[in-house]
């Protein structure tokens, strides 16, 4: 693999091609902030938080760092007015359903979002799929999934493997960026009921 | 069937069934009777109509002298069962089962028309006979619906009697895989999906792609509300979107295709999997097709139902058997694809233009449409439209010719107010556009969009607030929920317009789903999030004033909306006739003999009875909203003396 170079935020950076742009700005210092991004992890893209300015084929594109692979030249911003905004707004959606999440509220001073801005919907959940993903990706148990679609879609598990392989994991608890309360519920209410 | 191993061999079948004379159109030696049975047909009664043609002809003796088949859909839904008499093009709409003696020993014996069954233009009183002639048909440029009507979509003998297979045989051995790929790429072909990708520029980013395995796919996943262009196709004709992805695949050098067609339509399903078996047996499909060298296979794949799996990555995803959810596409599928691999993927009527792109030419093709967008468009048109049914123009053809001209304008004297294009991520558009011609670009910067092709027709007394409020409640449940501004964005935007629709909405609400737009817009993953405020934007930019009128004086200006809208009794109009007293399901009506009826506004629900019931020279009930209702009359005074009496 050959080394590219590209420009993030005026920075030039030099980067392995087949990297994100997310990995690129990571190693070279630049922040860019995520939520279902996890280094253990094929990139899923479905958080949004991490979205950056790219300027491609004579346009600007908003694009998801977490998942766009480095180019040539590629110039990248990761912060402009329309960012900020949409970053905010995003903000603002997760805080209905997690108001008190720590990695929410952090995030929540950085962009000035308001955390009232949206009738509570309090399900602790932001489908950032992080435990999803984890037990599917590195612990291959599928013990929790997605299930339904649209607004309707939460996080569930499957009683007869998580009633075996559970108890001694865990592992997905501390991922949760809502600080495990929905995973830690969900699993509980499940194995009471079976 | 022996397999066809040559295109001289393909030609001798073509002569071999033409002259067995079991075919339709102009070309059969036998007068033939085409019944549309497709599903519009069929659902008002087009099969016994199709089984009281073969017991007449058998009754009557003309079993082999005439033809009777069902055939696929020609369009015209809004007067099925259709049929057309060849080889005279006689065309009769509304047939019933009792109408068949008549037409056999009249038509097929007599060569007499029979007056009763022709379409009548409503404004001139003229009659119509032959299919071309009625005002539906005449304005349209059917070069892929046209064929339906010709063929039992269940035989491959009628396909190949209308010259089906010859771009295939044409392109296998007169053609380069390169010249194939020259010739769509100079037709500018389009996606008739709705994106409207160039499909040349598709196919040549596949076969350059340099991994040896590719794959083609049909997307036959039409989920639109309101859409069946697709569903025509695949029931109808489905040969011959075979013979555009058989092309396809040998453009760009794939050995294998499937078709993704939603399990909902059972007779797509069925006819496309008997149009496979037949394809298969005649050497169109396999190994060596035609002789050729090329191989090529295809599978039928059902899919689940959902709306999102229409989305490319979406229905790739889902063919390799996992939940149908978009993934981002910086590569393009082109490249990687199903299962890794370069994918072409068109949809159902993008493949069924390439075999005319093909025996035709692209400089047939482009004659048809505007700079950017060429060839035809087959739209459904629905709603509150005269003709409804399936209608295919050429692009560049105006809104208000295909509503006014094909569509016959709208019903019961009610005024235009917006049509809406592209399905439920399409735009709403006003009256003040309906010059506009149709092509992909237009409609986009009309901030709608081609879509697949839907064109929901809507009349005055339709609410834009409550059409932005449909199309949310929609695609909120069809969303695939992974990402947050589509799945987060619509619930909020569905909250807030449910309360504008139920006069809760307040100052800043507008500002707000602006707002939540932009960010669905600029940062979902997919085209469904990136399209879904559509709309919701195009209303807003064209019908801003019924959403303030909903929030700032609580009033529906189409009289619509439930929460905003009260019926009232004149009482100078009333005569205590009591029919809508007994007509009310809810027992709001308050009144009696010879007393002036009142409307408990406590117990009306607002189904509208009183007002259709109301004898109309009397015209006594109104809606009314953004008012408050009049106080009911004082009881002393509601007391009718008639005249009569009086004397």
């Amino acid at each position: 693999m050959s080394e590219i170079l590209l420009r993030i935020d005026g920075k030039e950076v030099k980067a392995t091609e087949g990297v994100t742009v997310l990995e690129a700005a990571r190693s070279a210092g630049i922040a860019i902030p995520t939520l279902c991004h996890h280094e253990k992890l094929e990139p899923y893209g479905g958080c949004r938080i991490c979205i950056v300015e790219v300027d491609v084929r004579g346009g600007t594109q908003i694009v998801v760092s977490c998942v766009y692979p480095v180019e040539k030249n590629l110039v990248v911003r990761t912060r402009s007015e329309k960012i900020d905004r949409l970053r905010k707004m995003i903000l603002e959606l997760f805080l209905a359903h997690a108001p008190d999440a720590f990695a929410l509220q952090d995030l929540a001073k950085a962009y000035g979002a308001d955390r009232d801005r949206f009738e509570k919907e309090s399900s602790f959940c932001i489908h950032c799929g992080l435990c999803v993903r984890y037990c599917a990706e590195v612990k291959k148990k599928n013990a929790v999934g997605f299930i339904d679609r649209g607004t309707r879609r939460e996080i569930s598990f499957i009683p007869e493997i998580a009633s075996k392989e559970c108890w001694d994991c865990k592992e997905c608890f501390p991922l949760c960026p809502t600080e495990a309360l929905q995973a830690a519920f969900v699993w509980a209410k499940t194995l009471f009921r079976t | 069937m022996p397999r066809i191993n040559s295109p001289e061999e393909l030609e001798k079948v073509r002569q071999e069934i033409l002259q067995k004379g079991t075919t339709c159109g102009k070309a059969s030696p036998r007068s033939c009777i085409s019944i549309c049975a497709g599903a519009g047909c069929l659902a008002s009664g087009a099969g016994e109509v199709i089984a009281a043609f073969k017991a007449e002809l058998e009754k009557q003796g003309l079993k082999n002298e005439v033809n009777a088949k069902g055939t696929g859909c020609p369009g015209f839904c809004e007067r099925g069962p259709v049929l057309v008499i060849y080889p005279e093009e006689i065309c009769y709409l509304q047939v019933k089962p009792e109408d068949v003696p008549e037409i056999v020993s009249q038509t097929i014996k007599g060569k007499k028309v029979v007056d009763r069954l022709l379409y009548v233009d409503p404004a001139t009183g003229e009659k119509a006979i032959h299919e071309s002639d009625i005002p539906f048909y005449k304005h349209q440029e059917r070069s892929i619906l046209g064929s339906n009507i010709m063929i039992d979509p269940k035989s491959i003998e009628d396909y190949l009697a209308i010259d089906g297979y010859s771009a295939l045989s044409k392109a296998l051995f007169r053609m380069t895989p390169e010249q194939v790929l020259e010739e769509i790429k100079k037709s500018n072909l389009r996606g008739r999906g709705g994106g409207g990708f160039p499909a040349g520029r598709k196919w040549e980013g596949s076969r350059n792609a340099p991994d040896p395995v590719k794959y083609v796919i049909v997307n036959a996943d039409e989920g639109d509300p309101g859409a069946f262009m697709d569903r025509a196709l695949l029931e109808g004709n489905p040969h011959s979107i075979l013979e555009g992805l058989m092309i396809g695949a040998y453009a760009i050098g794939a050995r294998e295709g499937y078709v993704y067609v939603r399990q909902e339509y059972p007779l797509a399903v069925e006819n496309l999997n008997i149009a496979l078996k037949q394809a298969e047996a005649y050497g169109f499909l396999g190994k060596n097709i035609l002789g050729s060298g090329f191989d090529f296979t295809v599978k039928v794949h059902q899919g689940a139902g959902a709306f999102v799996c229409g989305e490319s990555t979406a229905l790739m995803t889902a063919l390799e058997g996992r939940a149908g959810e978009p993934r981002p596409k910086y590569v393009r599928s082109n490249i990687v694809g199903l299962w890794g691999k370069p994918t072409v993927l068109n949809n159902v009527e993008t493949w069924a233009n390439v075999p005319l792109i093909i025996n035709k030419g692209a400089d047939w093709f482009t004659q048809f449409g505007t700079e950017g967008s060429k060839g035809t468009k087959i739209f459904s048109l629905v709603g509150k439209i005269t003709n409804t049914g399936l209608v295919e123009v050429p692009m560049g053809i105006t809104l208000k010719d295909i509503i006014y001209k094909i569509g016959g304008g709208i019903p019961g004297g009610k005024r235009f107010k917006a049509v809406q294009t592209g399905g439920p991520s399409g735009g709403c558009i006003p009256e003040k556009l309906l010059d506009l011609e149709v092509g992909y670009d237009e409609l986009t910067r009309a901030g709608s969009m081609m879509g697949s092709g839907g064109m929901i027709v809507m009349d005055e007394d339709t609410c834009m607030v409550d059409v932005a409020r449909y199309f949310l409640n929609f695609l909120i449940d069809e969303s695939c929920g992974k990402c947050t501004p589509c799945r987060e964005g619509m619930r909020q935007m569905l909250k807030i317009l449910n309360n504008i629709t139920e006069g809760k909405g307040s100052e800043g609400d507008i500002g707000l789903l602006e707002e939540l737009c932009e960010t669905a817009v600029d940062a979902s993953l997919c085209a469904l999030g990136k399209s879904a405020p559509n709309p919701l934007l195009s209303t807003l930019r064209y019908f801003r004033e019924e959403y303030e009128a909903h929030i700032r004086e609580k009033r529906c200006p189409a009289l619509s909306c439930k929460e905003l809208i009260a019926y009232h009794i004149d009482p100078d109009k009333c005569r205590a006739c009591m029919i809508c007293l007994k007509q009310c399901p809810a027992e709001a009506v308050i009144g009696g003999k010879d007393r002036i009826h009142v409307i408990d506004q406590q117990k009306c629900t607002k189904c509208g009875t009183c007002l259709e019931v109301c004898p109309s020279r009397f015209g006594a009930v109104r809606k009314i909203s953004g008012e408050p209702v009049p106080a009911p009359i004082p009881e002393d005074a509601r007391t009718i003396v008639r005249k009569s009496k009086e004397k």
